[in-house]
């Protein structure tokens, strides 16, 4: 097996180690650097618990090797939340009983972040559309509906939403697809 | 008792409970009832909570299973030698191992009237479903055990599969699976009285019936199976184990491993989800501590999603032809159905007899004078079956509110009114039902309603007027559930400083126990929530408990807990007695302090304060472990309740929905989706809703996405969650909840459990919604754009 080293940036700490080219970012982060915020579901990009943040962009973490991540920064949940918008939507799930037994939840919230940097008032059809990569099986959905609903409230009109819409976009699909 | 009973206890009536009546605020400050935030988010929401996969014991291995390729087949040749040539590989192993080790190696027997063995941990001479473990290879880590594991070289003979139930059951070609069950048939059962229930046929009008499919599905938590086994020659068996039941994985572990229990310590730290799946004793946890045995190191192994799908345990899977005895005037005589339930390939613990008791919730809510319930359980070349979130409800109830659907149509009556005639009065309970289960209170038709307005029942003509080629359909479904069976562990320890350590023998996996159980103790001790820590999960810290399985944590583990706090005030109340130097009897208690009080007055606010008559919670702690304890009481202050509930409660309720098909492609949308659910009290309604959400989108699931299929040769074909349809997002309604209150007399918090509701009312609603829609009497689940069209042309043609 060919083996890389690369340098990438994890929750502020840089980073550096040898992986082979087949080793998934989600298991580099896991497995050797021992960031667990990332959670493995199906490592088929289906179920949206290994999502973090790269370089800005909402990704999947089991569909990216970790050498594309050389040079990068990965934020996962576990980060500061420097910014209010993941503050917002981290609080608001608490206040919605947004999570139950919390396995989705780190990726449920970066997504849900992401949502509302895009899209600062979403309608809720639009919410239900943005979280189709992030399977939960415990809450059906509703309370992650109405923690993201309060959280725009919460966030309307603040800095964190107004002006900075496109310069986070996502990778997989932000744009909604009708009301399913 | 909460707080907030025996503060209305004591308005009721001054001379009980006098110490606590005297706050008349005591209600409104009672955590009980409260929707309490969890405490358990925090760590949850940050990632840092840990889960079984991601402890990693310093030196720890991987182990991979190699699994069968075939659904039945007999084995022929195992070669592991290329697998144990390869770098960083430590071992690999198969049955012929395990034989040859102290450990039986077979799970925890079915239990059946035929003689057939035990699931083997890996495969002895015969695979039996796609997917069964057939050896193992441990590596240095995740990636080569995958490796090591695909270059095991497993030569199979195949044999002929059989996968549905009742063709396997009645087809004399069907291959047979052990000698033992000549026909596949593991265990056959009846409930009710047969002859009754003919009498009742004969005697009623006319009869109707249906033929049914419960779907097989799959619990699809979204953290696979996992375990870390350790093993120290001098202390024995550690496995880290995603686990509903520690204790009862302790106890499965010992048998399979072939050491005592005492050997076993179980521990589960956060849990990923359940729905049953992880109560359930599988290979992987016995395999990984039986490597960590023999290679004297910490073994994980961490279950793929495919190989979590192909292992089961599924659930449900029941073919059921079911008719009802039914008078012109819309009474109800009688029930009968006749079921084949797949059992799998091997009979998986308990689940094997899962279906023998099924039809004790076929009464539903309806007074029916005669049922007759026959059910076979069958083996098939599938993966085994055990309890998914429902186990047995949510088949006997789709059973009767779709028969009570096909009823009303071939009576033209309402189905609503239908149901309404033939409800139990609320003055009936406890009442009997034929099938063996006593339901404990009930008020039904409050419940039903309050779901019928909300929905809009009565003025659904309008809204099937909408205009937009859709046909609309209103489905409604009645439900009871059975809660709370077996005993739980409940220990409320009172530290020295005052704070309370609280153990129970359930282990949540997303209930939110630390927080129901807090609320319970703060109330019960008058303590402040945040003196209150609660523990599960570890065998080695508490008592001998059952788990979280069948909405049973609150009802008995919540019992258990608050009966401890209990006793522990009532020995705090003696060691104040003692330090105030006059009787027990004369020692009031409000909120953290001991006070004197007269025998029979209330405690008044002055003598709380009164500083020579009033001794703190703290300081009876603190005594309790001094020295200065009085010889007739024993220190500390802690207590362990073992609760056993008389029975079981009985939650019910109504769900409602409202659905737009379109004719042309058979698609199918959910509009509104109301549940009003009767669980009694509710110690946290902000959590009992999100149980009731998350039970609906299940219910939802199987109703309209889930099925679990096989082709003929046995390959599971939902291996993936590309392939397996849970719901995402997008197809679910918001879904909307009301309540009832109905305090269940048989225990004294009142509570009725409410896990599986959702799972058991949403099916039946939202297919008796179609089916009205369409305007034909049945649609198999799932409700497939491919199933429903399919409904529509046969019903053109006819």
């Amino acid at each position: 097996m060919s083996e890389h080293q690369i340098s990438l940036t994890v929750d502020g700490e840089r980073e550096t180690l040898t992986v082979e080219g087949r080793t998934l970012l989600v298991h580099a982060l896991r497995e050797d650097l021992g960031v667990t915020a990332p959670k493995v579901g199906c490592e088929t990009s289906k179920c949206g618990a290994c999502t973090v943040e790269l370089d800005g962009d909402v990704v999947k973490a089991c569909t990216v090797l970790a050498v594309q991540a050389d040079g990068k920064t990965v934020r996962t949940a576990a980060s500061d939340t420097e910014d209010d918008v993941r503050s917002v939507v981290t609080q608001q799930f608490h206040e919605q009983h947004g999570l139950q037994c919390g396995y989705c939840t780190p990726g449920m919230v970066l997504t849900a972040a992401d949502l509302l940097r895009e899209n600062p008032d979403p309608t809720p059809s639009e919410i239900r559309a943005s979280l189709k990569g992030n399977i939960c099986r415990c809450t059906g959905y509703t309370n992650i509906v109405r923690a993201v609903e309060s959280a725009a409230s919460e966030l309307e009109g603040t800095a964190a939403v107004a002006g900075d819409g496109g310069k986070t976009a996502a990778v997989d699909g932000s744009a909604p697809e009708g009301d399913d | 008792m909460s707080d907030a009973e025996s503060a209305d206890a004591g308005a009721a009536d001054p001379s009980e409970h006098d110490q606590e009546a005297v706050d008349e605020d005591a209600d409104t400050d009672a955590y009980t009832g409260s929707g309490e935030k969890r405490r358990e988010d925090a760590a949850l929401l940050s990632g840092r909570a840990e889960y079984t996969d991601d402890r990693e014991p310093p030196g720890t291995v991987h182990l991979a299973f190699v699994r069968s390729e075939h659904g039945h087949a007999d084995l022929e040749e195992i070669d592991t030698s290329a697998a144990e040539a390869m770098d960083d590989v430590l071992g690999a192993y198969t049955w012929a191992d395990v034989e040859a080790s102290p450990s039986p190696g077979r799970l925890q027997p079915p239990g059946l009237d035929r003689d057939v063995p035990a699931h083997p941990v890996l495969a002895t001479d015969r695979v039996r479903y796609h997917g069964q473990p057939v050896a193992v290879v441990v590596a240095e880590d995740r990636y080569r055990a995958r490796d090591a594991a695909a270059a095991v070289d497993v030569e199979y003979d195949p044999l002929e599969a059989v996968v549905d139930p009742e063709t396997a059951a009645t087809d004399s070609e069907a291959p047979r699976l052990f000698e033992a069950a000549p026909d596949n048939i593991a265990t056959t059962a009846e409930l009710g009285d047969r002859d009754a229930t003919e009498e009742a046929f004969a005697a009623a009008d006319r009869t109707v019936s249906i033929d049914l499919e419960n779907n097989r599905l799959i619990s699809s938590a979204l953290e696979p199976r996992a375990a870390i086994g350790e093993f120290d020659p001098d202390e024995g068996f550690t496995v880290t184990v995603t686990s509903q039941s520690p204790h009862g994985h302790r106890r499965k572990l010992a048998h399979t491993l072939g050491v005592r229990e005492g050997e076993v310590r179980v521990v589960s730290p956060r849990v990923g989800g359940g729905f049953g799946h992880k109560g359930h004793h599988h290979p992987g946890e016995a395999m990984a501590a039986w490597c960590a045995r023999e290679l004297e190191v910490p073994v994980k192994w961490t279950a793929t999603r495919s190989g979590n799908y192909l292992e089961g345990a599924h659930g449900r899977d029941h073919r059921t032809t079911a008719e009802l005895a039914i008078d012109d005037d819309g009474t109800i005589r009688g029930l009968r159905a006749e079921t084949y339930a797949s059992v799998g390939g091997y009979g998986l613990g308990s689940g094997a007899r899962m279906p023998v008791r099924y039809g004790r919730l076929l009464s539903s809510q309806y007074a029916i004078d005669a049922i007759h319930c026959e059910t076979r359980a069958v083996f098939t070349t599938t993966a085994p079956i055990h309890s998914y979130r429902g186990a047995g409800r949510p088949e006997a109830i789709y059973v009767t509110e779709r028969l009570i659907d096909v009823a009303a149509d071939e009576l033209g009556l309402d189905p609503v009114e239908l149901r309404r005639r033939n409800l139990i009065s609320p003055e009936a309970f406890p009442y009997e039902t034929p099938v063996g289960a006593t339901y404990d209170s009930g008020d039904y038709e409050p419940a039903m309603d309050k779901a019928l307005e909300a929905i809009g029942y009565d003025e659904r003509t309008d809204a099937t007027g909408a205009d937009d080629g859709r046909l609309r359909g209103v489905g409604i479904a009645n439900y009871v559930e059975s809660t709370g069976g077996g005993f739980e562990s409940g220990l409320v320890r009172v530290l020295p400083d005052g704070d309370v350590a609280v153990y129970a023998g359930t282990h949540s996996h997303g209930q939110g126990h630390e927080t129901t159980y807090a609320q319970l103790v703060a109330d019960a001790l008058e303590r402040p929530i945040d003196r209150i820590q609660v523990s599960e999960g570890d065998t080695a810290a508490i008592p001998t408990g059952t788990g979280t399985f069948g909405s049973r944590s609150t009802i008995v583990g919540g019992n258990a807990v608050v009966e401890s706090a209990e006793k522990v005030l009532a020995k705090a109340r003696r060691i104040a007695a003692t330090e105030l130097g006059v009787d027990s009897a004369q020692i009031g208690y409000e909120d953290g302090t001991f006070a004197v009080s007269g025998a029979n007055d209330s405690v008044s606010a002055e003598a709380v304060s009164g500083a020579d008559e009033t001794v703190s919670f703290e300081d009876i702690a603190d005594t309790a472990y001094g020295w200065g304890l009085p010889d007739d009481l024993e220190p500390g202050l802690e207590s362990t309740t073992f609760y056993d509930l008389d029975g079981a409660a009985y939650t019910f309720g109504t769900h409602a929905c409202v659905v737009a098909v379109d004719p042309d492609t058979g698609d199918v949308e959910l509009e509104r989706y109301f549940a009003v659910d009767d669980c009694g009290e509710r110690v946290n309604p902000l959590i009992v809703e999100g149980q009731v959400h998350g039970g609906v989108a299940q219910g939802i699931g199987q109703a309209r996405y889930e099925q679990v299929a096989y082709d003929d040769d046995g390959t599971l074909l939902t291996e993936t969650m590309d392939s397996y349809g849970v719901p995402r997002a997008a197809d679910l309604p918001s879904i909307e909840t009301d309540s009832t209150v109905t305090p269940s007399p048989l225990n004294e918090l009142g509570v009725k459990g409410i896990g599986e509701a959702g799972t058991i009312a949403a099916p039946p609603a939202v297919v008796n919604a179609v089916c009205d829609a369409l305007d034909i009497t049945h649609v198999d689940m799932p409700l497939t754009e491919e199933h429903v069209w399919r409904a529509i042309s046969d019903q053109n043609e006819e």
